[in-house]
C-alpha cells in the first residue's frame, strides 16, 4: 500500500485501527516484562529486514520470490513481539524505502503485521498445528496460514485502495487480479517459512520450544487475553471507517460534480470549483509552469553556497570559457 | 541482493546527512515529524486527478532539503528505486479512463509519490532515526515500539553485513542456479535465523553487563522554542492555504489577464 492510493479517511482509520493495535501489544509485552525480549526482537526485525531482501527461485515458474516475515516472526515471537517487530521494520521503510509512506503506514501494518499476527496465527496455525514444531502437520499448517494471511492482507489493500477513490482501478477486477497472485506468494512465503521453522526444529529444537513456552506460560493464556483487546479495537475501527466513509461518501458528490461539469461546458461557462476537471487550457499550462519554476527557484536559492570562489566566479563568464562539461 | 546492498549504504548515507548542521538539522525533531504528518495527510486529501493544485506543495520538500543541504542526488536515487511500482499503480488509468482523464489520474498518483515520499526522506536525512524515534517518544508512541525502532537500526547493519555475506558465499558454491531455489530457503535462512537468535543473545548478556533494565535512555536534548513554534505555525498556515487556495491556478489567471492586457491574443 503507498501513500499516493490513499485517502486520509481511509489512512487515518488504519492508523488508528493499527495504532490501537500496538498500544495492546505494547501492554502485553510490558506485563511479560521480559527484558531479554529487547533485543530479540531488534535482531529479529533486522533479519526480518534482511531476509526479504534474499531471493529464492520459485520453481517452474522463471520468477523469484522472498520471505515476508510476518507470520514467522508471530510463531517464533508470539503476537505481540511479532506485532512490534513488523511494524518497527515498516516504519523504517516508510521513511527510507519510499514505497510505502507515512500515512500508509497504519494500512501496511494492519495487513502485514495485524492480519498474520491476530487474525492467522490464532484462528488458523494454532488450531491446526498441533503441538509438535517440525512435523508435517505443523508445516502444512504454517504454509495454509500464510495463505490466509495473505489472501486476507491483498483484500486488505484492494479494498483500501477502491474506498480511497484515488485510484481508478475499479474493485472486482482489481480484485480478481489481486488474490490469485497473492495466492502464489502465500505460497512461496508459507513454503519458505515452513521451511526455515522446520530448518530451526530439526537443528534446534529449543529455540521453538522456548517461543512456544513463552506464550503458554502457566495462567498467562496469552491468546484470548492479548487478541480480545485487538479485536474489540478492530471493532471499533471498523465502526470508526463506516461512519467517517458514510460521511465522506455523501460529501463527494462525484456525480453531481461531472454533471455540474457537463452542464458548464455546455454552456460555455468555466467551471469554479473544479480546476482539475477543466480541460487542459493556457492558464492552467502557465500556472504549472510558474510552480514549478517558483519550486525550482525556492530550492537553488535556499541551498547552502558552497566553495564561495567557483560559485562567485561561474555565473559571471557567460558561455566564453568553453565547454568545461 | 545488490538491494540489500544497496538499501544499507542509502540507509547509512541518511544517518551521515542527519549528523550534518544546518538551521533544519537543529530544529527539534517533534516540530518536523508534526508538519511532515500534517503534509502527507493534506497532500493525501486532495481529490482524486488533482494535478496543478499538488504543485506547490514540492515546496516543502524542496525547502527543507535546500536548506538542511540534503543531496539532491540522495533524493533522487532513493525516489527512483520503487518508482517501477508505482509507475505499476499509477499507469492503469491511461487504459482505464479514457483520453485526459487517465493521465491526470496518472500523474496525480506520480505526483503524490514523488511529495510524500520526498518528504519522509527529507525528515529522515535531516532528523535521523534516533530523532524520529525520540520525537515518537514524546508524542506517545508506546516506548516498546520507540525503543524496538532503536534496537532494530543497531543491529541492522550487522546482520546485513551477515546476510550478504552468507549470500555471497551461497552463491559462489552454486552452479547453473543450482541451490537457488526455494529448496534453500530453509537451511540458509534458518542458519541465518539462528545466528541471529544467538547474536541477540550475546547483545542481551552484554547489554545487562551495562546495566539495562528493559528501556533505553534517550539523552537527546529536548527543546521546543520560539523556532520550533514559528517552523510548525508557518508551515502549517502555509500548508493549509496551499490546500485551500489553488495558487498555480491563479497564477495562470493573471497570466492570462496580463497577456490579454498588453494585447497578446
Amino acid at each position: 500500500m503507498a501513500d499516493a492510493l490513499l485517502s486520509p479517511a481511509v489512512g487515518g482509520t488504519l492508523w488508528a485501527a493499527s495504532a490501537a493495535a500496538v498500544a495492546g501489544a505494547s501492554r502485553g509485552l510490558r506485563r511479560e516484562a521480559d527484558d531479554r525480549k529487547v533485543p530479540l526482537m531488534g535482531v529479529a526485525g533486522a533479519f526480518v529486514f534482511a531476509a526479504q531482501m534474499v531471493n529464492f527461485a520459485v520453481p517452474g515458474t522463471g520468477s523469484s520470490g522472498h520471505l515476508g516475515g510476518g507470520l514467522l516472526l508471530a510463531v517464533l515471537l508470539g503476537p505481540d513481539a511479532a506485532l512490534l517487530v513488523m511494524t518497527s521494520v515498516l516504519a523504517l521503510q516508510a521513511l527510507f524505502f519510499a514505497d510505502g509512506g507515512l500515512l500508509a503506514l497504519g494500512a501496511n501494518v494492519f495487513n502485514l503485521g495485524v492480519v498474520p499476527a491476530y487474525l492467522a496465527l490464532p484462528l488458523v496455525f494454532r488450531p491446526l498445528a498441533g503441538r509438535v514444531p517440525g512435523t508435517r502437520r505443523w508445516a502444512a499448517a504454517t504454509v495454509l496460514s500464510a495463505v490466509v494471511a495473505l489472501q486476507l492482507g491483498a483484500f486488505g489493500v484492494v479494498l483500501e485502495t477502491t474506498l480511497s477513490g484515488i485510484s481508478s482501478l475499479p474493485f472486482v477486477p482489481f480484485l480478481l487480479a489481486m488474490q490469485p497472485i497473492h495466492l502464489a506468494i502465500g505460497l512461496v512465503e508459507g513454503l519458505a517459512t515452513a521451511a526455515v521453522l522446520g530448518f530451526v526444529a530439526r537443528s534446534r529444537p529449543e529455540v521453538l520450544a522456548s517461543a512456544a513456552g513463552s506464550s503458554s506460560l502457566p495462567g498467562a493464556e496469552p491468546a484470548p487475553r492479548s487478541v480480545r483487546p485487538v479485536l474489540v479495537g478492530l471493532l471499533a475501527g471498523a465502526l470508526l471507517a463506516g461512519g467517517v466513509l458514510a460521511l465522506f461518501a455523501s460529501k463527494r458528490p462525484d456525480g453531481l460534480e461531472w454533471s455540474v461539469e457537463r452542464t458548464a461546458r455546455a454552456s460555455g461557462q468555466s467551471v469554479p470549483g473544479a480546476p482539475g476537471r477543466a480541460p487542459l487550457g493556457i492558464p492552467e499550462v502557465a500556472g504549472i509552469l510558474a510552480t514549478l519554476l517558483v519550486v525550482t527557484g525556492a530550492g537553488f536559492a535556499l541551498a547552502p553556497r558552497r566553495r564561495k570562489p567557483d560559485g562567485a566566479r561561474s555565473p559571471e563568464s557567460p558561455g566564453g570559457a568553453g565547454p568545461r562539461r | 541482493m545488490r538491494s540489500l546492498a544497496a538499501a544499507l549504504d542509502g540507509l547509512l548515507s541518511a544517518e551521515e546527512a542527519a549528523r550534518g548542521e544546518s538551521p533544519v538539522h537543529e530544529l527539534d525533531s517533534r516540530a518536523k515529524v508534526l508538519v511532515t504528518a500534517l503534509f502527507v495527510v493534506l497532500v493525501a486529501s486532495f481529490p482524486a486527478r488533482a494535478v496543478a493544485p499538488l504543485l506547490p506543495f514540492l515546496l516543502f520538500p524542496v525547502v527543507l532539503a535546500a536548506r538542511g543541504g540534503v543531496p539532491a542526488a540522495f533524493l533522487g536515487a532513493r525516489l527512483l528505486v520503487p518508482l517501477p511500482f508505482v509507475l505499476l499503480l499509477a499507469l492503469p488509468a491511461l487504459v482505464l479512463e479514457p483520453g485526459e482523464t487517465g493521465w491526470r489520474s496518472a500523474a496525480s498518483i506520480l505526483l503524490r509519490y514523488a511529495a510524500t515520499a520526498s518528504a519522509a526522506l527529507v525528515l529522515l536525512a535531516t532528523t535521523g532515526i534516533a530523532g524520529v524515534a525520540s520525537a515518537l517518544r514524546s508524542l506517545g508512541v508506546p516506548r516498546a515500539l520507540v525503543t524496538q525502532l532503536l534496537v532494530l537500526v543497531r543491529y541492522l547493519f550487522v546482520l546485513g553485513e551477515e546476510t550478504l555475506r552468507m549470500d555471497r558465499a551461497r552463491q559462489q558454491r552454486s552452479f547453473g542456479g543450482r541451490g537457488l531455489g526455494l529448496a534453500g530457503a530453509g537451511p540458509f535462512l534458518g542458519t541465518l535465523l539462528l545466528r541471529s537468535w544467538d547474536r541477540a543473545d550475546r547483545v542481551h548478556r552484554a547489554m545487562r553487563a551495562r546495566g539495562f533494565d528493559g528501556t533505553l535512555p534517550d539523552s537527546r536534548p529536548k527543546r521546543f522554542g520560539a523556532a520550533e513554534a514559528l517552523f510548525v505555525a508557518g508551515w502549517s498556515a502555509l500548508l493549509v492555504a496551499l490546500r485551500i487556495v489553488d495558487v498555480p491556478a491563479l497564477l495562470g489567471h493573471a497570466a492570462r489577464s496580463a497577456f490579454a492586457a498588453a494585447g497578446v491574443p
